[in-house]
């Protein structure tokens, strides 16, 4: 093997982040155009004019925030209701050339919740599992509008910060329709064809035959693209984006991990714009970047340094074992730091068998509450919940009111930013004590058996959807703790900071004074990140000791 | 609650209708007229024009006649393509050392020596990865030129010419591309 060059590598992920926020700041003065003005001029306009008269609404009918989580609390359901039904009428219906039967109602019931909630925790092979009409009209739509709820629900979130003196925070049906629109369909039809031009499948055919192999087929770059950009992870196949057909090159796996950081490395800086304060969205940017640099180097470093027990049985070259040639360690570090940055969750390698240490950094990420750029829209709001947090410690601590934007934070304020940023936590403990206590499903003994299940908690109540995928996800208990955490991972904290923000929107800005705390300083973001890591840290850290950490020693130790 | 439920069924069924139908066929009709070859898998015929396989797609070559790909943790048989996945087996498991020592064995005892490149002994993520390491090809140069009786410079020639150089990845080598000029070669000298 060539060993990895770290000086090129770090140049190059530079580069690579360098391109994210250099793609992120244009993009997000089109994603602010797109939602605060009127309806547009010529085709799309028409086609969106049409489109809120055939469900009865304007752009000017407004919500408060009790109004606008029912709106997606309801469209929400009929996304769950309508998946759930077709994963159990899949056998019977069309495009379904591998003659797939039902799922059962329990992998539904958890696969239907899984996708509602852009998490995309998968306990099924979706190359044995599901028709192509499953993969096109339940999980790429799916795809679609959880991704589309996200950002619904961070523009919102960002009204309700900025306003003043209304009780309005907008209109869902609005913004889900121009999140699809305007955003995520064209988006990901040019990022479609750009991964087919690559090498990445997308047809109708039936699986080809040829000696011994039996090669899968389907629709797939039609949905990888959104898989990314949405930040929902469910791969088309059980290997993810793994599989050559899903990335097929080192160029077709940046392209995957720059998609997957774009509308959330924009989303920042779109609430800049509307604050008129741009430096209040690079604040936010820079928490996310420092955060993201240190773990994807943590990883790297992980990953470089190898698994010494494999090194003294005659191998050369870094652990292999659940990567892929063709991505190299740079492309491989890169993805997995991305996908568990964001809740996306999509896998270029088999994160259960990355070193303890290497392993233990998509762990924390998840952990951290994926706020590092985070999801498609729940990254945003969820930082926003943190901010808010910062902000009141550090009015504590210098005291002075605590304020944010102008506006004082309060109890209600203070209420729901602690439900949002330790709902997934509490889940997290909660269940993985529960799983501890019912006999095993782990894949791998030792303190990597207590990092699978934890890890599994951790995806799937911070909606990310990744795993270390040797956990027997497959029984009941996981099916049902599993969708319990997705659902209430997903909407409690998204229900909590509309909360907030109705009730900020309610309250009159002060204009800044001599003794006002910045939000928009370094100072204040190095603060925020301290006090992510604060909340994390002190959360996990004994689950983090007793699993990679206590599994890094063992290695080290020579078992 | 009846404004918002009928609101939500109308908007659900044409985002569904947009989304679910219109977009994934229209990307599957561009796909499949701007790349046809890409869009039905990459797949490649043999001389009877039967499809042997995809690039993109590993393939298990056992025989002492081939160069060998990665190791292949799917389901049921290794490079099950239409069942993927990997090992998940973690650093410290003693099933993936075990593994690994019986891999190394068995190189060994084919007359690999030195040190053994990582990515010819540890399985994949996809169970499908189509490459190897030049390292990994190289090693094996010895013990696939004896089983065919060519010379070794020649088989190291072919494995040099099927060799790809990608930043930041480093060198590796198509192991389907390079059986197959394996097999042309081995014509050319009217046997293997």
């Amino acid at each position: 093997m060539t060993p990895p060059d770290p000086l090129l590598d770090a140049a190059t992920a530079a580069l690579f982040l360098l391109l994210v926020t250099g793609a992120a700041l244009p993009f997000s003065n089109y994603i602010h155009r797109v939602f605060s003005g009127g309806v547009s001029a010529g085709l799309p306009g028409r086609i969106e004019r049409a489109v809120y008269r055939f469900i009865g609404t304007t752009p000017d009918e407004e919500e408060g925030w009790r109004g606008y989580t029912r709106d997606l609390l309801v469209f929400n359901g009929i996304g769950f209701v309508v998946l759930f039904a077709l994963l159990l009428l899949q056998g019977a219906l069309p495009l379904n050339p591998g003659g797939v039967g039902a799922f059962d109602p329990l992998t539904a019931l958890n696969a239907a919740v899984s996708f509602v909630t852009n998490t995309n925790w998968q306990v099924y092979s979706g190359e044995v599992s599901a028709s192509y009409l499953t993969q096109m009209a339940g999980f790429t739509v799916q795809n679609f509008l959880s991704a589309a709820t996200g950002i619904s629900i961070a523009i919102a979130v960002m009204r309700g910060l900025t306003r003043r003196s209304t009780d309005r925070i907008g209109n869902f049906w609005v913004d889900a329709t121009r999140s699809v629109l305007y955003i995520l369909l064209p988006l990901a039809l040019v990022a479609a064809l750009l991964l087919a031009s690559q090498g990445v499948i997308q047809n109708l055919d039936a699986s080809v035959t040829a000696g011994p192999q039996t090669i899968a087929m389907g629709p797939v770059a039609s949905q990888e693209a959104i898989k990314l950009l949405g930040t929902n992870g469910g791969g088309f196949f059980a290997a993810n984006s793994a599989h050559p057909y899903e990335n097929p090159t080192a160029i077709s796996n940046l392209i995957e991990a720059f998609l997957i950081l774009l509308v959330p490395a924009a989303l920042p800086f779109v609430f800049g714009r509307m604050t008129g304060a741009m430096r209040q969205g690079w604040a936010i940017y820079a928490v996310m970047l420092m955060i993201y640099v240190a773990a994807f180097g943590g990883l790297y470093a992980a990953e470089l340094a190898g698994n010494p027990l494999v090194g003294e049985l005659g191998v050369s070259g870094i652990s292999m074992e659940g990567k892929e040639v063709r991505f190299g360690l740079l492309g491989t570090a890169l993805f997995a730091t991305s996908t568990t940055a964001t809740s996306c969750g999509a896998v270029d390698a088999m994160h259960d068998s990355l070193t303890p240490l290497g392993g233990m950094v998509p762990m924390l990420l998840i952990l951290l509450g994926e706020v590092v750029f985070g999801g498609v829209g729940s990254g945003f709001y969820t930082i926003t919940g943190f901010v808010v947090v910062a902000v009141f410690i550090a009015g504590l601590m210098i005291g002075r009111t605590p304020e944010f934007l102008g506006k004082k934070i309060e109890a209600v304020e203070m209420q729901m930013a602690v439900v949002t940023v330790l709902t997934p936590g509490v889940l997290v403990l909660l269940l993985s004590g529960i799983a501890l206590a019912l006999p095993g499903a782990m894949a791998n003994p030792g303190p990597h058996g207590l990092s699978e299940m934890v890890y599994a908690f951790a995806s799937m109540s911070n909606n990310n959807g990744s795993a270390f995928a040797g956990l027997d996800a497959t029984g009941p208990f996981y099916a049902l703790a599993g969708a319990l955490a997705m659902a209430v991972g997903r909407f409690a904290p998204a229900i909590a900071m509309l909360a907030l923000a109705g009730s900020m929107a309610e309250k009159k800005a002060v204009p800044p004074g001599p003794g006002t705390l910045s939000t928009a300083s370094p100072a204040f973001a190095a603060w925020t990140v301290l006090i992510i890591l604060l909340v994390g840290g002190l959360t996990f850290f004994p689950l983090l000791a007793m699993g990679p950490v206590a599994e890094y020693l063992l290695m080290v130790g020579g078992v | 609650m009846k404004e918002p439920l009928m609101r939500a069924v109308l908007l659900f069924a044409l985002l569904a209708v947009i989304t679910g139908i219109a977009y994934p066929l229209a990307v599957t009709l561009i796909a499949g007229v701007a790349f046809p070859f890409q869009a039905h898998g990459s797949l490649v015929a043999g001389d009877d024009s039967r499809i042997i396989g995809s690039v993109l797609l590993g393939q298990n070559f056992t025989a002492p006649f081939y160069f060998q790909g990665r190791p292949s943790a799917t389901p049921v048989t290794a490079y099950n393509a239409s069942h993927s996945g990997g090992s998940n087996l973690g650093p410290t498991n003693p099933v993936l050392l075990q593994q690994v020592t019986g891999r190394v064995q068995a190189l060994r005892e084919a007359g690999v020596a030195g040190p053994i490149p990582a990515d010819l002994v540890m399985a994949s993520g996809s169970g499908l990865d189509p490459h190897i390491s030049l390292d990994a090809a190289l090693v094996q140069v010895p013990a696939v030129a004896e089983a065919r009786a060519l010379p070794e410079e020649e088989v190291r020639a072919l494995v040099m010419a099927e060799a790809v150089d990608s930043p930041f990845v480093g060198t590796y080598v198509n192991v389907l591309s390079l059986n197959r000029a394996l097999d042309r070669k081995g014509e050319e000298h009217g046997g293997r």
